[in-house]
């Protein structure tokens, strides 16, 4: 197919000089990447690209012709707009299912934290337990592990219990409230909510394709407001909620004087403790006995993210650089566990020394080192790891070793409770200046920019293009997972980027406060914290009184994953519309598609833009916050024409 | 005589997956972008069809027959062959839409285009540089676009 049809807006397979000159090195020694297995790949179905295959019962695979006027339907009579609304609420529920399946771990290890069962790790954050031990109701004058055992037990229960609705739902504006209830999509408990996705999707159950659309809607709101959320806010119970840290990023952050330990999927469990194991001086002891200089700890997609925001571990790059990771011929070992990792890992390390190392009992990959992570001996299993990687120092080859030379500067660690108290400075911790600037037309709004990467499209080319031209555009933008990695490689998250990125309000905002003009909020679960970082923006008031009013904004301009489609449909049912490439399999269906991109507004206050082009994604965003600023009569931009185009 | 180039079917080798019917929709579209060409008006056709019958799959597409019925039976005059390639082409500035060619065809090769009055039939893709789309389009590469002495037997 053509780089058109495939969506590609610039040849080549990266803007990042990196990753070609990591890429360029993999082929020189015959290892086959993501772009060549892609490429052989070709043609890629339409009819299932376009959500038209239906492969749910075994009386098909059944596909509608796309291009027939007629109705045609699939053997057991479903349509276009049921078979591509059902293939929707599955990509849906899975990506639900993933998220949630993260958070629930992360339960667990709280609980076996606070009963000792655990000893490698403890309650960091005591005041945000108090904080949602308070939410809850639970009583916060118990003891810390009381406290930590009563909120594991009560979030635990989020994901089955048989009556009533999700505990963080109450944290939503009255506005959002009202509007699920009306449309009956308050999610009850997380586990139910994806079983009965699975059920109506089953063959010859749900056939409306609204009715579909609605229970995927309830399915994302339990990630958004529930698995995601729970993750995130167990996460800095447990290791400590982020604090803005200084690092680097990209494959240069790599040694070649040094044992490289690479963690790799999405939970932050094990790799805290890699972290931890990997400053201890029998460890690097242990490392020097065997040749090396140290060792060096760093990350790709979340778990990078994770251990950036809490320990400021560099970060090795993003989805699409994965297996370029190990063709640099210098990672002793990759340390895996869900998520984003790609089974191809296990051929490209095999033409290499790096050991693949899988760890979640979820997630085996054949022709893989398993080490199953064990909570309750973790610091051993973790320098067992750094260990075996250790004596596998002498079998690098240097004739094979090839390293990019590019690192770039980062500042991350933002979250929804620190990120813009920074704008109000130590002594005024409010969003009070983050909604004054929007008012004032300092700032046109803020747009979040996240997702993963896809092969689909040049790697990395639409979130830088597109965040460059926002911040030009005077819009503060927050960024989470694969995206934010990909605009830290491009620099945008150093504070010096807004004096050559960003318009002059932006600018302003970012000088007197320093901080960068794009601001890391962590890894993909933290999503949920510009859930909550928009909640506050309402509650601070003066831009909107629920969250479909404000002047905000999501992208996900290189979107690969069902996770990433249930972040887009909970974005949207909380009132953030999302502009979102590559669409997600519904366009073989007008009806689907006219409800997600047009109609579901009227119901939720948002809705979906499916647009490939970076620029025209970009210039879509800013004309949509002008119709919002518009729309709240706020003050005309202080430095900037507003896009005469409404949305 | 026989050695014009056409599209030729390896019928064992195709999966009936239809890619080739959209790929010859997306080349025929003014977009040539299957994400697009579904919201032109009106929608593109497609000249290729994968027929099934008695266990045997063919993506069957115009024969450019070295005696084409639809050629004596337009009765505008927009049928031509043309005898160095042995292509038959339909001047769609000449059709009136009178349907004599759906009739005629032997294979049900010509159909009926009621939106454009006009007819339509596989044009080997004449206006596309790379040749057929179809034939690029099958993942078993069951088409060939060539003479028939190119396949293997």
């Amino acid at each position: 197919m053509s780089d058109q049809v495939l969506g590609k807006n610039k040849p080549g397979i990266s803007i990042d000089p990196a990753t070609v000159q990591a890429h360029q090195h993999a082929r020189d020694l015959d290892v086959t990447t993501i772009w060549e297995r892609h490429e052989a790949m070709q043609p890629i179905c339409a009819f299932g690209d376009l959500g038209l295959c239906c492969t749910i019962c075994y009386m098909g695979p059944c596909r509608i012709d796309p291009f027939s006027k007629a109705d045609i339907r699939g053997a057991c009579g479903a349509g276009r707009d049921t078979i591509s609304a059902r293939n929707f609420t599955r990509a849906v529920s899975a990506g639900v299912a993933a998220h949630s399946d993260h958070a629930r771990g992360i339960c667990h290890t709280l609980l076996e934290t606070a009963t000792g069962k655990a000893p490698a790790y403890q309650i960091t954050d005591a005041k945000k337990l108090k904080r949602v031990a308070e939410e809850l109701g639970l009583k916060r004058d118990s003891s810390v592990n009381d406290m930590a055992t009563q909120v594991g037990h009560k979030l635990l229960e989020d994901f089955g219990k048989a009556n009533g609705f999700l505990n963080f739902v109450k944290r939503a504006p009255k506005g959002q409230q009202e509007r699920w209830e009306r449309m009956g999509v308050v999610p009850r408990a997380i586990d139910r909510e994806v079983v009965e996705c699975l059920h109506r999707t089953h063959e010859g159950v749900d056939a409306d394709y609204k009715s579909l659309i609605l229970a995927a809607v309830r399915c994302a709101l339990a990630d958004g407001w529930g698995g995601s959320m729970m993750a995130t806010d167990l996460q800095d119970i447990l290791f400590g909620s982020p604090k803005p840290v200084r690092s680097k990023v990209n494959l240069g952050v790599l040694r070649e004087d040094s044992v490289n330990v690479v963690v790799h999927g999405h939970e932050p469990v094990l790799s805290e403790m890699l972290a931890k194991a990997s400053k201890e001086s029998e460890i690097l002891e242990y490392v020097r006995s065997r040749g090396a200089q140290g060792v060096l700890l760093a990350g790709i997609c979340c778990t990078a993210n994770e251990i950036l925001m809490r320990q400021g571990m560099p970060v090795a790059g993003n989805f699409l650089q994965q297996e370029l990771a190990i063709t640099t011929g210098a990672v002793e070992a990759m340390v895996v566990d869900v998520q984003c990792v790609m089974p191809g890992l296990a051929q490209a390390a095999a033409h290499f020394h790096t050991k693949l190392i899988s760890t979640s009992n979820k997630a085996r990959i054949p022709g893989v080192d398993h080490v199953e992570f064990d909570e309750g001996k973790a610091l051993d299993c973790a320098r067992a790891i750094l260990r075996t990687a250790a004596d596998n120092f002498k079998r690098r080859d240097p004739a094979k070793v090839d390293i990019p030379p590019q690192s770039m500067d980062l500042v991350a660690g933002f979250t929804a409770e620190n990120a813009f108290y920074h704008l109000g400075g130590t002594f005024r911790g409010t969003y009070r200046p983050l909604n004054d600037a929007i008012m004032a037309g300092r700032l046109r709004g803020v747009g979040g920019v996240v997702g993963c990467n896809t092969v689909k499209i040049t790697h990395d080319y639409n979130h830088v293009e597109i965040v460059k031209e926002l911040l030009k555009g005077d819009v503060l933008v927050v960024e989470t997972g694969c995206a934010a990695i990909a605009c830290a490689k491009a620099g945008f998250l150093t504070p010096e980027a807004a004096l050559r990125y960003a318009g002059k309000g932006l600018r302003e905002v970012c000088e007197a406060v320093g901080i960068p003009p794009v601001l890391h909020m962590g890894a993909c679960v933290d999503n949920s914290r510009i859930l909550i970082a928009c909640t506050e923006m309402v509650k601070e008031g003066g831009i909107g009184d629920d969250i479909s009013q404000l002047p905000v904004a999501a992208v996900a301009p290189e979107a690969m994953s069902e996770k990433a489609v249930a972040i887009g449909l909970y974005a949207v049912a909380s009132g953030i519309t999302t502009f979102y490439n590559p669409a997600p399999r519904v366009l073989g269906s007008p009806a689907v598609y006219d409800y997600l991109t047009k109609e579901i507004e009227r119901d939720f206050g948002a809705k979906w833009v499916f647009e490939p082009d970076a620029h025209k994604i970009a210039q879509a965003v800013l004309t949509h916050l002008d119709a919002k600023r518009k729309a709240l009569k706020l003050a005309p931009m202080l430095y900037q024409e507003e896009l005469a185009r409404t949305a | 005589m026989e050695n014009h180039r056409k599209i030729i079917a390896m019928t064992k080798l195709c999966t009936g997956c239809r890619s080739c019917e959209i790929a010859c929709a997306v080349a025929h579209s003014q977009t040539k972008s299957v994400f697009q060409a579904l919201f032109e008006t009106p929608l593109p056709r497609y000249s290729i069809e994968v027929q099934h019958y008695d266990g045997v799959n063919l993506p069957l597409a115009c024969r450019h027959c070295e005696e084409p019925d639809c050629l004596f039976a337009c009765k505008a005059g927009a049928i031509s062959k043309d005898l160095e390639t042995g292509q038959v082409q339909v001047d769609l500035s000449k059709c009136v839409g009178c349907w004599m060619c759906v009739m005629v065809c032997p294979f049900g090769a010509a159909t009926a285009d009621m939106e454009r009055g006009k007819a339509v039939k596989c044009d080997l893709c004449r206006e596309r540089e790379e040749g057929p789309a179809c034939v690029p389009s099958c993942p078993t590469k069951a088409l060939v676009h060539g003479e028939l002495n190119d396949i293997p037997k």
